[in-house]
C-alpha cells in the first residue's frame, strides 16, 4: 500500500513547528501503524534526517504510551485500540493521513508527536490512591465486595492513562480520565474511605492544571481505546456533589502527639 | 457573582449551569402553557386572563427575580465555561474531530446566543414595553399582549425568523436535557435510556409547541 | 571463593525468614529522614520498593525512563498472579507453591529464596486489594481463582486479562501518594547509565534526561536496581520497545556478577512472527490454556492443504489433528510448564506439521470450550484477549482456531544476589527480573508478577534496614566527589563515540542481526557448535556496530536512536555472554535446552551432579574472557527428581 503521510514535526517544546508531507510505498497491511512510522524513520535516519519522534512502549495496547491524534482521532479510526494496535489494513490504498501530536495546553509538545502527559500523574498524586502503608493489611477475603461492583470497579480501572479522552475532547477535558480513577476507587469499599476528600483534591488538581470543562459530548467516551464509559463521569460528579455539599468543614487536629 | 464563579471548581460550574437550565426548562413549559391559549377562538380572553395572573400574582413576582437569576446565572457561567473550554486547547488541530458524539453538544455556545439574541427581541416586545421601557405598537395599550402577539405573527418576516429560533431552540434543548441529569450525576442503567428518550421528546414537543403559533399564522390566516 | 556468599540464614527451611527478620538490624525512624535510596525502575519491583522504603521514612529517588511512572512493562501481564492462600481448598499450601515453583524451574532456584517468595505471597493479595485491585471475585464477594500451567491447584488471582495493570496501578498509587507525602522523588524519562561506587558501595547513577539530553548525577546510601529483564536482545520479544539491559550491564561492569544469563524463558502462546518490519510479539495469555486445546494436522497432506487455503481447520476431523501436549503429557496436557509447550511446539514445527504462512505456527483451539461452556463464558473469561488478537490477526478466533508460536518472554538470569538481594557490590540491591533469583531455569506463569512484588513489599524493606543500619552516621554524598566525576566523563566518552561513528546503517539494522542469530543459536533448542557460531557471528556484528552506525540528530536533545544505539550496543555484549554460558551448561534444564542432552523421548536432560550450580560471571575487562563463580545449590528440603509433567 502507498500512503502519503502530513506529520507534525517540531524541534523542541519552544520551536515552531510545521506539517511536513512524506510518501511512503510498499507498506503491507498487516503492517502495524506505528511500524509503519518505523518504517519511515528508518528511511528518515538512512537519508540524513532526524526521525520522527513519537511515543510508544509496550506496543500491545496496555501500557497507554503511544498517543497520535490521526485523521481527526485519537489512535486513529478504528475503535477500541491504541495507535500501537492500529493495523494499516484500516486505510484504503493511497489515503493522505494527517498526524497530529495531543493537543492540550496542559499537554504540551516535547518534540515532534511526543507531548507531556506529566498532568496525568499530578492528578493521582493530589488524591488518586488509598492511603495505606505496605504491611499490617487484614486477610484480602477479609472484606467482601459484590461482583457487580468488582467488575464496575475494574471496567474504570481498565483506563491506560494515554490521554485520549483529553485529546479527543473539543473542550481538552480530562473528566473521563479522572472519572475513571474516582469511580475505580469508590465502588471499592476499601476506597470509601477517604472518597470524599479524594475527588475533591483530584478535581482541584485537574482545574489547576488548565484542563477544560465537560460539556458531555461523549467524544471521550467513543475514542477511549479502553471503552470507558462516561458514566463513570456522571458517578465522578455525583461523588463531587456529596462531597462538597455533605462534607463538614475541615477539623483542627486537637494534637495529642508526642 | 461572577467574580465569584470564576473560583468555583469546573464541575460546581457545571452543576449549577444545569440546575439553572434545568429550572428554565420547566419554566419554557409553563410559557408554551400560556402561549397556547393564544390559538383558541376566544378573542383572547383566557390569554390575557393568563397573563393578567403572571404579571399581577406576588407569589408569581416572586418567581420572575428566580427566573431572571436563572437565566443570567445560566448565560454567565455558560460563558465562562465556554471561555475556559477555549483556551484548553490553545493551539487547535488541522484535522478537527471527526469522533462520534452527540452533535448537538458540539454547539450549545452557538445556539445558545442564538437563543439569547431572540431573548432579547422578545424583551424588547413584550417585557420592555410593559415596564414601560419602550413605547407600545401605535394604538395598543402596553398590558395589551395579546394583539401584541397577533401583530408581531402577522408579520411574515417575524414569523418565519421565530420559527427558525424554535428549530435552534430543539437543537439547544436536544442536548442540554440529558446533559443537565449527567451532570448532576444522575445516570443510572435503567432510567438513563428513559431520561434521554425524555429529552429527545421534550427537545421536540416543546419547541413544536411554540411553532404551531407562527405556522398558524402563517399558513392558515 | 567468598565472592559468593549466599548469606542464607540458620534454621529449618520454614524459620529461616522469621528468623532473618528476628535478628537483622534495624534503623529508627528518625535516622531513616537522613539515609538516600536510588531505585531504578518503576515496574512492580521498583514502584512498590520506593512506595515501601517511601511509607517507612527514607528518602527515595525513582528513576523510569518512560515519561511515567505507570507505564513500566509489568503493566503487560496478563494472566494472574499467584499466591498460597489455599481458598479454593483443592490442598495449596506455602510448601507446595514453594515446590511447585522449584520443580518448574527444574532446580536451578535457591531454595530459600523460593521459600520465602512462597511465604510472602499471600500478604501480596492482602496489599494489592487493600490498595483497591479489583481482582475478580465471586458472587459471594469472595475473591476467584484460575488455575495455571504447572500447578494441579487453583492458586491464580487475575483481573481479567490484565492482572499486571491492576498490580501495577496499585503500586503506582501507592507511590504516588508518597510522591504527595514528600518521600519519593520521581524522574521520569531519565535513564541509568552508570552507577557510581564509592570505597567499592553503591553511592549514586549517572542518568540522562532524555528530553535535554542532560548527564545529570544523583547520590545516595544504597541504590536498588529494578529495570526488568533482557529479552529484548532477541529483537523480537513480548517486551516492551525500550526495556533493555543497560542498568544491570553497567553494574556487571562495575563489578556485580551476573547470575545465569543464558535461562531465557519462550513463551509458548505468542502470536506469529508476520513480516520483516515486525517490531514486537504479542503474548497470548497463557491462561487461555485453560480452555484451549493445541494441535496440528496429523497428516502432511492436510498441512498442505491448509497452507493453500483449500482446507479450513475447522476442516479436519478429530482423528486427524494431533493434540500432541494431551497425547505426550497426560496427567498435565495442555497446561504443561512454558518451556514444555514451546519446545513442543517447535519439535511439531521443525517435522513439517506448523500451519500459518510460514509453518511456524500450531492452533490453539477453543471449539470444544465454546461448545461445552457457550460462547458468552469464554468471552466472560478470554474476551479482551480474543479482541486482541482479532485486532492483530484480523481473524475471529471464535470461528476459526487461534494460531500461535513460542517467542522470547521473560528472563530467569540476571545480575547475581544474595539472600538479601544485594548483589557483589555492597549497597547495590537488584529485585525483580533484573535479578536471577527465584525462577531458577524456568519461571512459572503468574509468579513473576508474585516475585516483583514480593521483591519489593516484603523483602526489600527489611533487607535494606539491614544494610543501611550501619550507614545511619554517613552524610548525605555530594555528587562532586571524583568517582561521579569519572563515571559521568566514561558515559559522555561513550555518547560521543557512538555520535561519531557516523556509519550507514540504523542502529534496528543491527538490533534485527544480533536477534536473528540470538534466536537462531541461543533460542529454543542449542547446540556446542551453533553456540560458538553464535559467539563468533555476535562479535562480528559489534564489529560493525561500532564501525557503520549512524544516529542523526544531537546529544542534547531527545533523541531516539542515540538511546536505541546505547542500549543495542550493551545488548551485543550481553548476546556474547549468554551464548557463553548455554556452552559452558552442557546439560538441559528449564528453559534451557541443549539438544545433546535429551532422553530418548525428546525431553531435558539434566546433569544435577555437574550442574547444580548458579553460574555467576564476572566482568574482567573490555575484550577479556568473563570468569565464571559458582554458587552450589543445595537441597535440604526438596527431593531432586527428574521432572515429570506425564
Amino acid at each position: 500500500m502507498n500512503f502519503t503521510l502530513k506529520i507534525w514535526r517540531q524541534k523542541n517544546a519552544k520551536a515552531k513547528g510545521k506539517f511536513v508531507t512524506y510518501k511512503l510505498n510498499d507498506i503491507s497491511s498487516n503492517c502495524s501503524f506505528l511500524e509503519m512510522l518505523d518504517i519511515l524513520n528508518e528511511q528518515l535516519v538512512l537519508k540524513g534526517d532526524e526521525p520522527v519522534a513519537f511515543d510508544h512502549d509496550c506496543r500491545e495496547g496496555i501500557c497507554g504510551t503511544c498517543s497520535l491524534y490521526i485523521n481527526g482521532h485519537p489512535h486513529g479510526p478504528d475503535t477500541a485500540v491504541t495507535t500501537c494496535q492500529l493495523h494499516m489494513r484500516k486505510f484504503r490504498d493511497g489515503d493522505t493521513i494527517v498526524v497530529e501530536p495531543w493537543r492540550a495546553k496542559p499537554f504540551p509538545v516535547i518534540k515532534d508527536l511526543i507531548v507531556n502527559r506529566n498532568a496525568f500523574d499530578q492528578i493521582i498524586q493530589a488524591g488518586g490512591f488509598i492511603s495505606v502503608n505496605t504491611g499490617g493489611i487484614p486477610d484480602a477475603n477479609a472484606i467482601l465486595i459484590p461482583k457487580e461492583d468488582a467488575d464496575y470497579s475494574m471496567d474504570a480501572a481498565a483506563c491506560i492513562g494515554c490521554g485520549a479522552c483529553v485529546a479527543a475532547c473539543k473542550n481538552a477535558s480530562a473528566m473521563l480520565f479522572v472519572a475513571a480513577k474516582v469511580s475505580h476507587l469508590a465502588l471499592l469499599p476499601q476506597g470509601k474511605a477517604e472518597a470524599s476528600d479524594r475527588v475533591q483534591a483530584m478535581v482541584r488538581k485537574m482545574d489547576e492544571l488548565g484542563f477544560g470543562n465537560c460539556t458531555n459530548t461523549g467524544a471521550c467516551e467513543a475514542e477511549c481505546p479502553k471503552q470507558i464509559s462516561i458514566t463513570n463521569i456522571a458517578r465522578m460528579n455525583r461523588e463531587f456533589l456529596g462531597a462538597k455539599v455533605g462534607s463538614q468543614k475541615k477539623r483542627v487536629s486537637s494534637g495529642g502527639g508526642f | 457573582m461572577s467574580s465569584l464563579a470564576l473560583f468555583y471548581s469546573s464541575i460546581t460550574k457545571k452543576i449549577i449551569l444545569a440546575l439553572a437550565g434545568l429550572f428554565l426548562i420547566t419554566f419554557l413549559l409553563v410559557h408554551l402553557g400560556i402561549n397556547l391559549l393564544l390559538l383558541l377562538n376566544d378573542g383572547g380572553a383566557l390569554y390575557m386572563t393568563a397573563v393578567g395572573f403572571m404579571t399581577t400574582n406576588p407569589l408569581i413576582k416572586i418567581m420572575e427575580v428566580f427566573l431572571f437569576g436563572g437565566f443570567a446565572i445560566h448565560i454567565i457561567l455558560g460563558i465562562i465555561v465556554q471561555v475556559y473550554n477555549w483556551m484548553a486547547r490553545p493551539v487547535r488541530y488541522k484535522v478537527e474531530g471527526y469522533s462520534h458524539t452527540s452533535f448537538f453538544s458540539k454547539y450549545m455556545i452557538h445556539t445558545g446566543a442564538i437563543i439569547f439574541v431572540f431573548l432579547m427581541i422578545h424583551f424588547n416586545n413584550f417585557y420592555f414595553v410593559k415596564l414601560g421601557w419602550v413605547a407600545p405598537p401605535a394604538g395598543l395599550e402596553k398590558e395589551d399582549f395579546y394583539q401584541m402577539a397577533i401583530l408581531l405573527f402577522s408579520s411574515r418576516f417575524y414569523s418565519i425568523i421565530y420559527l427558525i429560533l424554535m428549530l435552534f431552540l430543539a437543537f439547544h434543548l436536544n442536548h442540554a436535557f440529558q446533559s443537565a441529569f449527567q451532570t448532576l450525576g444522575l445516570s443510572h442503567t435503567k432510567y438513563t435510556p428513559f431520561i434521554k428518550f425524555a429529552g429527545t421528546a421534550y427537545s421536540i414537543i416543546v419547541p413544536l409547541g411554540f411553532a404551531c403559533i407562527p405556522a398558524y399564522y402563517l399558513f392558515l390566516k | 571463593m567468598n565472592k559468593l556468599n549466599s548469606k542464607i540464614p540458620e534454621g529449618p527451611l520454614a524459620q529461616k525468614w522469621s528468623n532473618y527478620k528476628d535478628h537483622i538490624n534495624l534503623v529508627n525512624p528518625a535516622n531513616k529522614r537522613k539515609l538516600d535510596i536510588i531505585v531504578v525502575g518503576t515496574g512492580l519491583a521498583g514502584a512498590s520498593a520506593a512506595a515501601s522504603l517511601g511509607a517507612l521514612g527514607f528518602k527515595v529517588k525513582a528513576f523510569c525512563y518512560q515519561d511515567s511512572s505507570r507505564r513500566a512493562h509489568s503493566i503487560a501481564a496478563q494472566g494472574g498472579i499467584n499466591a498460597s492462600k489455599n481458598y479454593q481448598n483443592d490442598g495449596d499450601s506455602v510448601y507446595r507453591l514453594f515446590y511447585d515453583t522449584i520443580k518448574g524451574g527444574d532446580y536451578r532456584a535457591r531454595e530459600a529464596n523460593v521459600y520465602r517468595l512462597a511465604e510472602v505471597s499471600g500478604n501480596i493479595i492482602d496489599q494489592s486489594v487493600a490498595l483497591g485491585v479489583p481482582f475478580a471475585r465471586e458472587y459471594g464477594g469472595l475473591l476467584d481463582n484460575r488455575s495455571f500451567g504447572g500447578a494441579q491447584v487453583s492458586r491464580t488471582f487475575y483481573a481479567r486479562g490484565q492482572t499486571g495493570q491492576q498490580l501495577l496501578l496499585g503500586a503506582y498509587s501507592a507511590l504516588s501518594r508518597q510522591v504527595k507525602l514528600g518521600n519519593v522523588e520521581l524522574f521520569e524519562r531519565h535513564e541509568m547509565l552508570d552507577v557510581v561506587l564509592v570505597e567499592g558501595r553503591a553511592r549514586g547513577i549517572i542518568a540522562r534526561n532524555l528530553v535535554d539530553g542532560n548527564i545529570e548525577r544523583y547520590s545516595a546510601h544504597a541504590v536498588i536496581l529494578a529495570t526488568g529483564g533482557y529479552g529484548n536482545v532477541f529483537f523480537l520479544s513480548t517486551n516492551a520497545m525500550g526495556s533493555n539491559t543497560t542498568a544491570i550491564w553497567k553494574a556487571f561492569k562495575r563489578g556485580a556478577l551476573f547470575g545465569n544469563p543464558c535461562f531465557t524463558q519462550i513463551h509458548p502462546t505468542c502470536i506469529p512472527v508476520h513480516g520483516d518490519y515486525q517490531s514486537k510479539l504479542t503474548l497470548m495469555s497463557e491462561s487461555l490454556r485453560n480452555d484451549g486445546r493445541i494441535w496440528v494436522p496429523k497428516r502432511k497432506e492436510d498441512v498442505e492443504a491448509l497452507r493453500h487455503g483449500k482446507m479450513k481447520p475447522k476442516d479436519i476431523s478429530e482423528e486427524n489433528r494431533d493434540y500432541y501436549l494431551e497425547r505426550r503429557y497426560p496427567a498435565f496436557g495442555n497446561l504443561v510448564p512454558r518451556d514444555v509447550a514451546s519446545r513442543a511446539a517447535k519439535e511439531r514445527c521443525d517435522a513439517g506439521f506448523g500451519v500459518g504462512e510460514t509453518g511456524l505456527a500450531v492452533f490453539l483451539d477453543f471449539a470444544a470450550s465454546i461448545k461445552r461452556l457457550g460462547k458468552s463464558t469464554i468471552e466472560e473469561r478470554y474476551g479482551n484477549l480474543f479482541q486482541m488478537y482479532y485486532k492483530i490477526v484480523n481473524e475471529d478466533p471464535y470461528e476459526n482456531p487461534m494460531m500461535i508460536y513460542p517467542a522470547v518472554h521473560y528472563t530467569m538470569g540476571g545480575l547475581w544476589v544474595d539472600y538479601e538481594l544485594q548483589s557483589t557490590i555492597p549497597g547495590l540491591f537488584v529485585a525483580g527480573e533484573a535479578n536471577f533469583s527465584d525462577h531458577g531455569a524456568n519461571r512459572l506463569g503468574a509468579s513473576a508478577l508474585m516475585q516483583g512484588l514480593a521483591d519489593g513489599y516484603f523483602v526489600l524493606p527489611y533487607t535494606m534496614q539491614n544494610y543501611l543500619a550501619d550507614q545511619i552516621n554517613v552524610p548525605r554524598f555530594k555528587t562532586d566527589l571524583p568517582e561521579f566525576d569519572a563515571a559521568e566523563s566514561a558515559v559522555n566518552a561513550q555518547i560521543q563515540k557512538l555520535m561519531n561513528i557516523k556509519g550507514n546503517k540504523t542502529a534496528d539494522h543491527f538490533h534485527k542481526q544480533l536477534g536473528k542469530i540470538m534466536w537462531e543459536y541461543v533460542g529454543m533448542g542449542r547446540n556446542k557448535a551453533g553456540l560458538e557460531k553464535a559467539v563468533e557471528q555476535i562479535r562480528q556484528v559489534k564489529a560493525d556496530f561500532w564501525k557503520d552506525l549512524k544516529i542523526p540528530g544531537e546529544t542534547t536533545e531527545l533523541n531516539p536512536e542515540l538511546e536505541k544505539a546505547g542500549r543495542i550496543a550493551d545488548f551485543l555484549e550481553l548476546g556474547e555472554l549468554m551464548a557463553m554460558d548455554a556452552l559452558n551448561r552442557e546439560e538441559s534444564c528449564g528453559g534451557h535446552f541443549r539438544e545433546e542432552y535429551q532422553t530418548p523421548e525428546g525431553e531435558a536432560m539434566r546433569n544435577d551432579e555437574k550442574y547444580m550450580y548458579v553460574a555467576a560471571w564476572e566482568f574482567k575487562g573490555e575484550n577479556s574472557v568473563p570468569e565464571m563463580h559458582k554458587e552450589a545449590l543445595k537441597y535440604e528440603s526438596i527431593e531432586v527428581k527428574q521432572r515429570n509433567y506425564k
